[in-house]
Parts: structure tokens; C-alpha cells; sequence
């Protein structure tokens, strides 16, 4: 671009004049956060409340330290570390399988791919409720543990006709187990088509020779899947690692679909709180300092877990 | 001699016949395993749909119908009404179309300088701004609730609309789309004496217009689905937005949810999105294969 053929170079202004309200509101909103933010972490026990009082706040890594002795915030460091590392692989692992098979289908290949897209195209509450629906116990809902189940649900009615022991997912007195089984369904469901989407769009620009050479050599399927199929699609592997990480570590509003602002079965609210769903809680009693704290360590979570993946695929990844 | 070329071609047939034998099979065996993912995907809207026409009744049985023996088409007036879904519906549209427009002009005029126009540390803030997009929201959220407040914005549309209508990844994307229009034009229109902006509203707009289209798409499917920052802000009846009323309507309630109705609800809000997904796909498949952002 570094050419002297841009006429309009003779008034540098006017591409100010253009940036003007995109950078306005960038400094407004994107650039000022990322300062107050910072600062409001550092201020020790820093409420927004007490500050509009006049009150002063001392200056250190108290809000950190705190955060990570509180046993609420490690309660949602593990439920979101345990999300990601469960949805993750899954279903990245799932995405491989299916694009892969519809890259090998000719017949019947468009109206897949359309149906295998469509969970993307969701409100992840709305259909969080449904999958509530699907996994819930009708008739006990808010009741107790020894009250009569009406249904047992259309999951419980489907592992029933397999001949297995229904389940309490999602209601009162179920387990974190049966809980997190839950969330990892859904939220598998729901990265689904993203990944097969890049995944699919890897598949179907690799060179067909490699596939061709193979085949003259009478090579196996499994070993042209992982001595090919693997490699020339780990860019993309990489790619919807890193984003589901990225994702996992942000997630919350799957897990309201499901259980609601309670964040957790009816006996035990909170129980599958996140990191995203602590920091709102402190912003929500105005804790604004520890809010702050929470949500750099998040970021620094994402940074490390981003930078640590990038390392791996520059060694592993096949470029 | 012959006897053995003759055992050879048999057996040969024999490696060709075991050979697509087990073709067949793994082909089938692949159909059936994309046919029984696609019934997986597919069930929770099937479910949805079934359960939303069904009497409470009907739905509490103890082994669930799969179609509903009397349909209830007024679960869905009854749904309606509960979550007063029109004002939400309202509400939403509003936000969306106000702040799709606004984002639009702020990233063509952004895009354009960033494409087109030459001026010192371009390349330095350019790099800026991408950086930014590393950074989780929930860290811009927190002081932006705090601003939001000290501009009494709360429960104004304003505090659904101003903050997001910037975004770095559309800026990106569009800027990419106009640098692959060739210099060229440009410097035609130049020799004609076009100015800049007519240049861009003659030419660039037009030749970028499905990304323009993704954008407009993403955009509105965001204000559809968004739930956080609404709930934070802006949760009063006359600015509730769709997914924050839908929640709401159906968690206030103590005693027994009647789970029909609120299938409907879902339904309701899910059918716009399903609408947008049958025409506009390709718009969203190509905005989204690039980003890994939902919304």
C-alpha cells in the first residue's frame, strides 16, 4: 500500500475525520475499560459504592489473592477448567468424524452439511430450555427428593427403553456428575457446527492427489486418516482448539439455559457458576475490585492457555 | 500353466468382490453414522415443537407421545401473552435496527480509511485495535456498566445500543474486502475528479455488499441473543429484551412451569432465527467461518 499514488495523502485529516467515531467510542468503551479495569483490580476491596462516598482505597494485589482463596471463585475455576477440558476434545474429536464422512459422501452431502449447521444459528437459552426440558424430571421440579415422579423425562424414557436406570439430571438432589454430563451435552451440541464447518471447509481444499498416491499405494483408511487427513488439517485443528478454549473458558449463558440464574440444581444454586458468572456476581454486589481481579485472571487464563496451544501447533502443526 | 493363471484370476475376482464388499459396507456403516448425528442435532427442535402443541396433561405422561394428540396451537397465544412477547419482540427489532445501521456507517467509514486512505501510524493502530479483540468482554463490561451509570444511560436503548457499535472484527473484515478492490478504480474515479466519499458510495459499498450483508446479519442475530449485558442494564418491562423476557417469564414463577407454553415461547424465538438461517446461510457461514464469534 506504500505507494505515492494515494492522491488524498495531501490531507491526512480527512482519514481522521473518518476513524472520528469509531475511535470516540473505542476510547470511550474499549480503551478506558482496559485502564479503569486494571486500576480497579490493584485498589484493594475497591467498591464503586464506597468510592462515591469518598472513600479511598490502598493500592496492591489484595483483590487477587483474595479471589483465588475464595471458595466460591474455585468452585467456578473448576466447573469452567472442567467444561472446557471435557467439551473440547469431545467435541472437536465428533466434528473430525463427521466432517470427515461428509467430505467421503457424495449422496445426500448438502442436506447434511445444511442440517449439521443449523444448532449455530440458536439462542443458546432458548435452547438451553429445551434441552432442560429434555433432561428434566416433570413434576418434582421444585418439590423434594422423596416426592413422586410424575415423568421421568424424554432422556430418562429413551435410557429406560435400553434397559437403564433413569437419571436425575437437573433436579433437585442430582448429582455434579449427572450435572456437568448435562452441560457437556449441550454445549457439545452447540460448538458442533462451527467446528465441522472449518473443518469441512479444510477437507474440501486439500489436494486430492495425496488421497490419489495413497490409494495406488493400497493404503489403509485409518492410516490415510492419520498420516493424512490429520496433518493437512492441523491448521484447522488448531484453529477450533484454540476458539472452543477461548469459548469454553467464557461460557455462561448455556449454562443459564439450562438451570437458570441459579446457576445450579434447586437444592445447591451456584454450583455450576463459571468464571464469567463470578465476575458478574461481584459486579452485581459491587465489588467492582474483585470483579476486576477475576476477570484478568480469566484473561491471563485465556492468554496462557492461547499462547501454551499456539507453541504446541508450531510444533505439531503441519504447515 | 492355465490352471494357475485360472486360480489367480479367481482369486483376483475373489480380492475384487471382498474389496467392494467391504466398500459398501463402510459406506453404509458412514451413512449411518452422519444419519444418526444429523437425528441427534435434529431432536431438541423436534422435541421442541412436539412438546409446544401438546395439553400439560398430555406432557406429563409418564411415557412421552411423539406427536401430540390434540394439537394446542393456543399454547402459542398463550405463550405470547405471557411473556409478552410482542413488547419484547418490539424492543429487540428496535435495538437491532438502530444499531446495525449506526455499526455500519462507523465500519465503512473506519474500513475505508483503513483501506484507502494513507496517514502516519496506520499500520501501528491497525495492529492496536486487532490486539484488542484478545481481550475477554467481561473485563470491558465491568467498567462500562460503571460509565454507563454516571451517564444515567440505565434502562435507556442507548445503553443497548451505543457501547457495541463498534467492533473490531467487522472493521477487519471489511477492510479486508476493500483491499481486494483493485487501486485501479481508484485511481480512475481520481482522474475524474470523484471524491473520496462519493468514491466509496459508488463503488466500494456496492462491490462489498454481501459482506456488508453478513455484518447486517450477525449484527441483528447479536441483539436477538443477547442476554448479559441487557440483564445488567436495561431489564426493565419497556426496554427487556427478547432472550432476557424469555428467561425471566418462566423462572418467576414458583409453582409448577407449565412446560407447553413455555416450549411455544421458545419456539417463537427460535423461529425468526430458524427463518434467517434457511434464506441468509450462506451470508452467516461465510462472516462466520472467518471470526469463531457467535453473534
Amino acid at each position: 500500500m506504500a505507494d505515492n499514488n494515494m492522491v488524498e495523502s495531501r490531507h491526512p485529516w480527512k482519514a481522521w475525520l473518518y476513524l472520528a467515531p469509531a475511535l470516540v467510542l473505542l476510547a470511550i468503551f474499549t480503551v478506558w475499560p482496559i485502564i479503569n479495569t486494571i486500576r480497579m483490580a490493584f485498589l484493594e476491596n475497591y467498591s464503586g459504592l464506597k468510592a462515591v462516598g469518598g472513600a479511598t482505597f490502598k493500592f496492591g494485589i489484595g483483590n487477587f489473592t483474595k479471589v483465588i482463596k475464595y471458595k466460591k471463585f474455585v468452585q467456578c475455576l473448576k466447573n469452567t477448567v472442567l467444561i472446557c477440558f471435557l467439551t473440547v476434545p469431545i467435541s472437536t474429536a465428533l466434528a473430525l468424524l463427521i466432517s470427515v464422512a461428509l467430505n467421503s459422501i457424495k449422496w445426500f452431502q448438502k442436506p447434511l452439511q445444511t442440517i449439521f449447521f443449523l444448532p449455530y444459528v440458536t439462542n443458546s437459552i432458548a435452547i438451553g430450555m429445551v434441552f432442560a426440558a429434555m433432561f428434566n424430571i416433570v413434576g418434582s421440579f421444585y418439590g423434594t427428593e422423596n416426592q413422586l415422579i410424575v415423568t421421568a423425562g424424554i432422556i430418562n424414557n429413551v435410557i429406560q427403553f435400553f434397559g437403564g436406570q433413569p437419571v436425575n439430571w437437573i433436579n433437585y438432589g442430582s448429582s455434579y456428575a449427572a450435572n456437568i454430563a448435562v452441560m457437556t451435552i449441550y454445549i457439545v451440541w452447540n460448538a458442533l457446527p462451527f467446528k465441522i464447518l472449518i473443518l469441512l471447509g479444510g477437507l474440501q481444499s486439500v489436494n486430492k492427489q495425496y488421497y490419489d498416491a495413497a490409494k495406488v499405494d493400497g493404503t489403509s483408511k485409518a492410516r490415510i486418516f492419520g498420516r493424512i487427513t490429520v496433518p493437512l488439517l492441523s491448521p484447522m485443528i488448531a484453529y477450533v482448539v484454540i476458539t472452543g478454549f477461548i469459548g469454553g473458558f467464557k461460557e455462561y449463558t448455556s449454562i443459564v439455559g439450562i438451570f437458570g440464574e441459579s446457576m445450579g440444581p434447586a437444592d445447591d444454586a451456584k454450583r455450576l457458576n463459571t468464571m464469567v458468572g463470578f465476575v458478574y456476581d461481584s459486579l452485581s454486589t459491587n465489588n467492582q475490585g474483585r470483579a476486576s481481579a477475576a476477570a484478568l485472571i480469566l484473561f491471563g487464563l485465556i492468554l496462557v492457555v492461547t499462547l501454551l496451544e499456539l507453541y504446541v501447533s508450531k510444533k505439531k502443526v503441519h504447515y | 500353466m492355465s490352471n494357475i493363471t485360472t486360480m489367480q484370476e479367481k482369486n483376483m475376482q475373489r480380492e475384487v468382490l471382498r474389496q467392494r464388499i467391504l466398500g459398501i459396507a463402510f459406506k453404509v456403516l458412514v451413512y449411518a453414522f452422519l444419519l444418526l448425528m444429523g437425528v441427534i442435532v435434529l431432536f431438541p427442535f423436534y422435541w421442541m415443537i412436539n412438546s409446544s402443541l401438546k395439553t400439560l396433561d398430555e406432557y406429563r405422561m409418564s411415557v412421552p407421545t411423539f406427536f401430540p394428540h390434540a394439537v394446542m396451537f393456543s399454547n402459542y397465544v398463550d405463550a405470547f401473552q405471557t411473556a409478552s412477547l410482542g413488547r419484547l419482540f418490539l424492543n429487540t427489532m428496535y435495538v437491532g435496527l438502530v444499531s446495525t445501521i449506526l455499526s455500519l456507517v462507523i465500519t465503512i467509514l473506519s474500513a475505508f480509511a483503513f483501506a484507502r486512505l494513507e496517514f502516519k501510524g496506520k499500520n501501528v493502530l491497525f495492529a492496536a485495535l486487532l490486539a484488542t479483540m484478545m481481550i475477554p468482554g467481561e473485563l470491558f463490561t465491568i467498567t462500562n456498566y460503571i460509565t454507563v451509570t454516571n451517564f444515567h444511560w440505565t434502562n435507556t436503548y442507548t445503553v443497548l445500543i451505543v457501547p457495541f457499535l463498534v467492533s473490531i472484527f467487522y472493521i477487519y473484515l471489511l477492510r479486508q474486502n476493500f483491499l481486494q478492490i483493485p487501486n485501479e478504480l481508484y485511481l480512475a474515479a481520481k482522474v475524474d475528479g470523484t471524491s473520496d466519499f462519493k468514491y466509496l458510495c459508488k463503488v466500494m459499498i456496492p462491490l462489498s455488499l454481501p459482506t456488508l450483508i453478513s455484518i447486517t446479519i450477525l449484527k441483528m442475530m447479536g441483539a436477538w441473543n443477547s442476554y448479559i449485558w441487557p440483564r445488567l442494564v436495561a431489564n426493565d418491562a419497556n426496554h427487556r429484551m427478547i432472550t432476557n423476557g424469555l428467561r425471566n417469564a418462566f423462572t418467576d414463577t414458583t409453582g409448577d412451569v407449565n412446560y407447553p407454553v413455555q416450549m411455544a415461547a421458545v419456539a417463537m424465538v427460535s423461529f425468526p432465527l430458524f427463518l434467517v438461517f434457511v434464506f441468509l446461510r450462506k451470508y452467516i457461514m461465510k462472516g462466520v467461518s472467518r471470526s469463531g464469534i457467535k453473534g
